[in-house]
């Protein structure tokens, strides 16, 4: 190449020099576009939440507390009366029971999960990731058609025969055995989170060091003592977090529960009863109030309500587990995002 | 455990409860594998009666003879509702996880993760509620349009968070060779980093879509539901879970077979998608890897 730079070169150097200069443009157009949906995404959130409150606004200026407190759900116009008691009784009491249920074999599976490997642990992993991906309609089905007719048929009237005999604990068990019921809507329910509460066990049970466990065994330790002394201390936060998310996930479940559960606001000591949760409710009323501004505001707060609720249990949730990686010092949960860990119920 | 010989065996209490202990775990997976078990086996027993030709391709029939009617207008409404859903939220989905594994760093990207986590562990009925007073109240009616935007409250989040992992497996060294050679960011993220992702996208897309498909509850306060063919993405429109909650409620035992044979074809679909996800996810990762 010779010392000069000819006219062509030149206009060579800048064509490329626009051409940088376009591209650097659309560089930071694409960036720019890609961060307008990220703060969309928040947009979203934020509007949502702006939105159902403003709706429900109507009922708590009206009502006030009493609307956490009333028992009477009347939405007859110009006698409108909304008190929200009956459905946050259903939704504790089912999750509740859901979480009980669940929370053991969950545990269990985990710990099995993190014990045997090859083989076994592959396909389990598998299965129980099929149970999370069933829609929540065909559990509600298979609730309705089998479970309810078998548990009106057999489990209810040996509960209630056995437990229900039993003073105090007895008035869960009590009353008539037959049609929809907070019982048959427990189980359901447990049966749709035990995969989360296994996936998030699995997760914070595989980062407790293993030395740990291998160190309890050399010393003697059975199994069962290892994993109670080197293995359950380490995990329990997580576990709890793991629980907290599963009770989350109950309580927003929706028509699984509005199949079984008889759709009655009602509070009784019998979980052999009819009832109501807050989204059973929202789901078989919401037709009617679509006309009528104060029971649909009526119903905005009940989803409000469900919103701070499953809002309060994941941050609980992910507190725990976060003080779980902080006691061990290790990220939980580096495994691929799977079904269990994005379905959440409807 | 041949060790064991040399010590001093595992006596009384504590092999009793070493043995509770390894029962109750084998307890736990007979229970899980057994639930299972027994709704596969029902779904696909009760189900298998409804399938038909006049199920795929027919409207639900008079009341005197339901047994010959189909659910048609329910597949195509689902079709409708999902496919609105999924035009909206996978692009939106993917750009969003574009910002969060290539751009993101600092507050802005841990907070849009906050709020993907956020609104994933959000119940989906409140995603219906939602679009329930922002759409179907504020227009005056009941559409497929509105479910669709339902589905998307639910399906962005998910795309978006599930595209970013599989972004962040993407070798840097591929971003550095395409940067070095003098493409842009932008091409380097469109015609390499994204390729390179393909198949592991397709899963994070797959996952989605089989969570749209199952969802009731939103869909139930947006798109309500209709016995018949909708094509109008603005007129209420049925949906495979629709029909079979609105079947079960009815006292009609041929509407029963009917809704058993739509929870067969809507179980079958979604697992397919979700094992389809899982095959998918697992060679992506030893390709990556």
């Amino acid at each position: 190449m010779s010392g000069s730079v000819s006219a062509d070169e030149l206009a060579g150097l800048g064509a490329g020099a626009a051409r940088a200069r376009r591209s650097r443009f659309i560089d930071r157009g694409f960036r720019s576009m890609t961060l307008l949906l990220g703060l969309a995404l928040i947009g979203l959130l934020v509007y949502m939440l702006i939105d159902l409150t403003a709706g429900a606004w109507r009922t708590f200026e009206q009502f006030g507390l009493h609307f956490f407190v009333g028992t009477t759900w009347n939405p007859v116009r110009g006698r409108e009366e909304f008190g929200a008691l009956p459905f946050i009784f259903g939704t504790a009491v089912t999750s509740f029971l859901a979480v009980i249920i669940a929370v053991p074999v969950g545990v269990g599976l985990a710990l099995f999960l993190n014990q045997v490997r090859g083989a076994l642990a592959n396909p389990l992993a598998v299965f129980i990731d099929i149970l999370a991906a069933i829609p929540s309609i065909v559990y509600g089905l298979w609730g309705l058609f089998v479970l309810r007719p078998f548990f009106d048929s057999t489990v209810e009237p040996f509960l209630a025969s056995t437990i229900g005999k039993v003073p105090i604990v007895g008035a869960l068990f009590s009353g008539k055995t037959q049609g929809p019921d907070m019982f048959t809507a427990g189980v359901i329910l447990a049966i749709m989170i035990l995969p989360i509460i296994t996936a998030v066990s699995r997760e914070v049970i595989a980062v407790v060091p293993r030395d740990l466990r291998e160190a309890a065994l050399a010393l003697g330790a059975t199994r069962w003592e290892s994993v109670r002394i080197a293995v359950l201390p380490y995990a329990r936060n997580g576990i709890v977090g793991a629980t907290m998310l599963g009770l989350g996930r109950a309580l927003g479940e929706t028509i699984a529960v509005a199949m079984v559960i008889g759709n009655v606001p009602k509070i009784g000591w019998s979980l052999l009863a009819p009832a109501a949760t807050i989204p059973s409710w929202i789901a078989s009323s919401f037709r009617e109030a679509s006309s009528v501004g104060l029971h649909r505001s009526a119903l905005l707060a009940l989803a409000v309500t469900l919103v701070i609720w499953s809002f309060l249990l994941a941050l609980v949730s992910r507190v725990l587990v976060r003080k779980t990686e902080e006691q061990i010092g290790e990220p939980v949960g580096d495994e691929p995002v799977s079904v269990a860990r994005l379905g959440a119920g409807g | 455990m041949t060790m064991a010989s040399t010590l001093e065996p595992v006596r009384g209490a504590r092999r009793a409860k070493d043995i509770a202990y390894r029962v109750s775990l084998w307890l736990c997976v007979a229970i899980a594998m057994a639930t299972l078990g027994v709704i596969a086996l029902y779904v696909l027993a009760r189900g298998i009666n409804a399938l038909s030709v006049n199920f795929f391709t027919k409207e639900p029939a008079s009341q005197l003879h339901p047994e010959q009617g189909g659910i048609v207008q329910s597949f195509i409404g689902t079709g409708m509702i999902v496919g609105i859903a999924a035009l909206i939220a996978i692009p939106l989905g993917l750009l969003t996880a574009v910002y969060l594994a290539e751009y993101g760093k600092g507050r802005t990207a841990s907070a849009i993760r906050l709020v993907s986590q956020v609104l994933l562990s959000t119940p989906s009925i409140v995603a219906g509620a939602f679009i329930w007073t922002v759409v179907v109240v504020a227009f005056g009616n009941f559409s497929a349009f509105a479910g669709g935007l339902a589905l998307v409250v639910l399906m962005w989040p998910i795309v978006a968070r599930a595209t970013e992992e599989v972004l962040r497996l993407v070798p840097q060294e591929l971003r550095e060779g395409s940067l070095a050679l003098g493409l842009p960011r932008w091409k380097t993220i469109l015609r390499v980093v994204v390729p390179a992702a393909g198949a592991g996208i397709l899963t994070a897309v797959m996952l989605a879509v089989a969570r749209a498909l199952g969802e009731t509850a939103p869909i139930l306060l947006t798109a309500l539901g209709n016995d018949y063919i909708n094509t109008d993405p603005l007129k209420p429109t049925d949906a495979v879970p629709l029909r079979i909650y609105a079947d079960a409620r009815t006292p009609i035992e041929a509407l029963h077979t009917i809704a058993w044979g739509g929870a067969l074809v809507l179980l079958l679909a979604v697992l397919l998608l979700s094992i389809g996800a899982r095959v998918l996810s697992v060679r992506q990762q030893k390709r990556l890897a």
